[in-house]
């Protein structure tokens, strides 16, 4: 680490493991209540699991997305961040909104809005929290010496990200308008402003692990953000074939939606030919698999499983089964967790001073997360093809189809306690690094 | 080769052009599309209290209506006419989990008053042009009607 504000982004990050420890927890209880154990109807109902397992993942990727600025920023701006102190006060306001939805949730104090579940007035405490962000951000850029390719996306991502929140804000009386602009949350969070994001901080991490010149790595960043945005805004109208907005949608979302895929396939190529291209061998090879793991991984769980159901005449018997169920958890897994995993895995060594990068248990975590996760996968594309066939195609009842994929979720369970090790042995890594220290300072200059 | 700048131009240019196009379609559908296929001369007072109720106990934490929303239980944006307004009633009225075939439902054991504005916002709902959506069974093995 070279600048001393950089240690802020630990924390971020320790947040961000807590987090997704109790998001995973959240995810076996629906897990059970799928394959009929649903012993804790009465205490934690299917929806209260579903609302916070979601928002926990918003909330934990958001967090490591911050960190990842917090670390990346002033390293690009070669400038400390403007101020440490409002960066905590940040964090701690972040967790203490989390803790407030996800306790709310439990009590009925929530808005049943796929995603958006976090009550109205809490939002504007999440806009608040979001424009103290930004301001340290933008300010610690404006303050620095230099403006990167790099940082300018990473942080263009951000502030759009931040913009697209409000749409969300907005009551409407009709269903339709509701989800209308709902998606332009979630869809353009996901399928567009995030991509810049991943795509930031993947520029930065392939800069540093490969050694590759930033201006040729840059100027694939462009080519690859260009693609995501030209096929991923009018890709929106995947979201819009089948809740009541009109014909046009369906052309305009089959073609475009069939196109996004190309940004991830860019992303995918982009990563290992900067791998290979690269003479330099950095030594945290536990950072180099997440990277290109999440480049590959994000390329089939986004773009070919999204690609399976996102043409219309396919969409109107995949809509609202687990079909979804299945390519969110790839898609979220690759894109976004595992880019996280990678920022994490490569900033820890710099932080801590402690360099542990050749332990079998980072590598064991790589591997049982992501075949645990493609497990998971399996399970939930087998469940849901076998779904829309019985019930869309055949017509059988919703409650006897769901009796017939039961056994389904056996192995989805199966699958996620491998997955759920992984993350174990992650977190366990994590906390053996121990906590950042200014000695990681002086033996970076 | 391609230079930076153009690979900048292209990020930019794509972006603006996609967007504009974007808010283009989106203003048409919003200003034509919706309020006709919605039938928002319908929009009654009590359809937008069944709205109300609907999110504030988080119905698609388990169902999906316009096919969005979660994969616990069914899809309710046809439920009216599948199965009209008493068994909705009872559903929602019932004092203790309604769990047709063992999956339990949370007992909300609503007011009459709240039970009739849902209904009334699901019959509402049912009655939008969804593009064919949800799409008819090929073959019948089993009637709906349980």
């Amino acid at each position: 680490m070279k600048y001393k504000s950089q240690k802020v982004a630990y924390w971020f990050f320790a947040l961000s493991m807590l987090l997704v420890s109790l998001q995973i927890i959240y995810g076996f209880i629906m897990g059970f209540a799928h394959m009929g154990f649903d012993n804790l109807h009465e205490l934690i109902p299917f929806n209260t699991a579903r609302a916070v397992h979601t928002n926990l993942l918003v909330v934990w990727l958001l967090s490591g997305f911050m960190g990842a600025a917090y670390y990346i920023i002033p390293e690009e701006a070669e400038e400390e961040l403007v101020s440490v102190k409002l960066a905590y006060v940040q964090l701690i306001s972040l967790a203490i909104v989390g803790v407030i939805a996800v306790v709310g949730y439990h009590f009925n104090y929530w808005e049943g809005r796929k995603f958006l579940e976090i009550p109205r007035p809490l939002d504007w405490l999440v806009v608040v929290n979001v424009l103290t962000f930004l301001g340290i951000i933008l300010a610690t850029l404006f303050k620095g010496k230099k403006r990167t390719t790099t940082a300018m996306v990473l942080t263009m991502g951000l502030v759009f990200a931040a913009l697209l929140y409000l749409p969300g804000m907005i009551w409407f009386d009709n269903q339709t308008m509701d989800s209308f602009f709902r998606w332009w949350v979630v869809h353009l969070w996901v399928e567009g402003v995030w991509e810049l994001i991943m795509g930031g901080i993947l520029s930065f991490l392939l800069i540093k692990i490969t050694g590759v010149d930033r201006e040729v790595i840059e100027k694939w960043l462009y080519v690859i953000v260009g693609l995501t945005f030209i096929s991923g805004i009018l890709g929106t109208g995947h979201h819009y074939y089948y809740i009541g907005a009109g014909k046009t949608w369906l052309l305009v979302g089959g073609i475009f939606s069939a196109l996004e895929p190309l940004a991830f396939l860019g992303m995918a190529l982009f990563a290992v030919a900067m791998y290979r291209k690269g003479e330099k061998k950095h030594p945290n090879k536990i950072a180099l698999n997440w990277t290109l793991g999440t480049a590959i991984v994000s390329f089939v769980g986004a773009g070919l499983l999204g690609l399976a159901h996102t043409l219309p005449q396919v969409n109107m018997y995949t809509h609202g089964t687990l079909v979804t169920a299945m390519h969110g958890h790839l898609a979220f897994w690759g894109a976004y967790a595992m880019i996280n995993l990678a920022i994490i895995s490569y900033t820890l060594p710099n932080l801590t001073g402690r360099k542990l990068y050749d332990s079998n248990r980072g590598a064991l975590a790589f591997w049982l997360s992501n075949i645990g996760m493609l497990g998971m996968t399996v399970a939930f594309g087998v469940a849901g093809v076998a779904q829309v066939y019985m019930e869309r195609i055949m017509g059988v009842e919703f409650g006897e189809v769901q009796k017939e994929i039961q056994v389904h979720f056996f192995i989805l369970i199966c699958c996620a306690t491998m997955f759920t090790t992984g993350i174990i042995l992650y977190i366990a890594e994590f906390v053996k690094y121990g906590t950042p220290s200014d000695e990681a300072l002086v033996a970076a200059a | 080769m391609l230079s930076k700048s153009q690979a900048k131009t292209f990020f930019l240019g794509g972006t603006v052009v996609t967007f504009a196009v974007f808010l283009g379609l989106s203003w048409n559908t919003l200003s034509k599309e919706v309020p006709k296929r919605t039938h928002e001369e319908n929009l009654t007072p009590q359809v937008v209290r069944g709205k109300k109720i609907w999110e504030a106990n988080n119905c698609m934490g388990c169902h999906t209506i316009l096919g969005e929303g979660a994969y616990y239980a069914p899809e309710l944006t046809k439920v009216y006419e599948r199965r009209g307004e008493g068994y909705i009633k009872a559903a929602l009225m019932s004092p203790v989990p309604w769990s047709p075939r063992g999956r339990k439902m949370v007992a909300y054991n609503m007011p009459e008053q709240d039970a009739a504005d849902v209904v009334a916002f699901l019959k509402w709902i049912g009655e939008t042009d969804l593009n064919g959506f949800p799409a008819k069974h090929k073959y019948n093995t089993t009637p709906n009607t349980k």
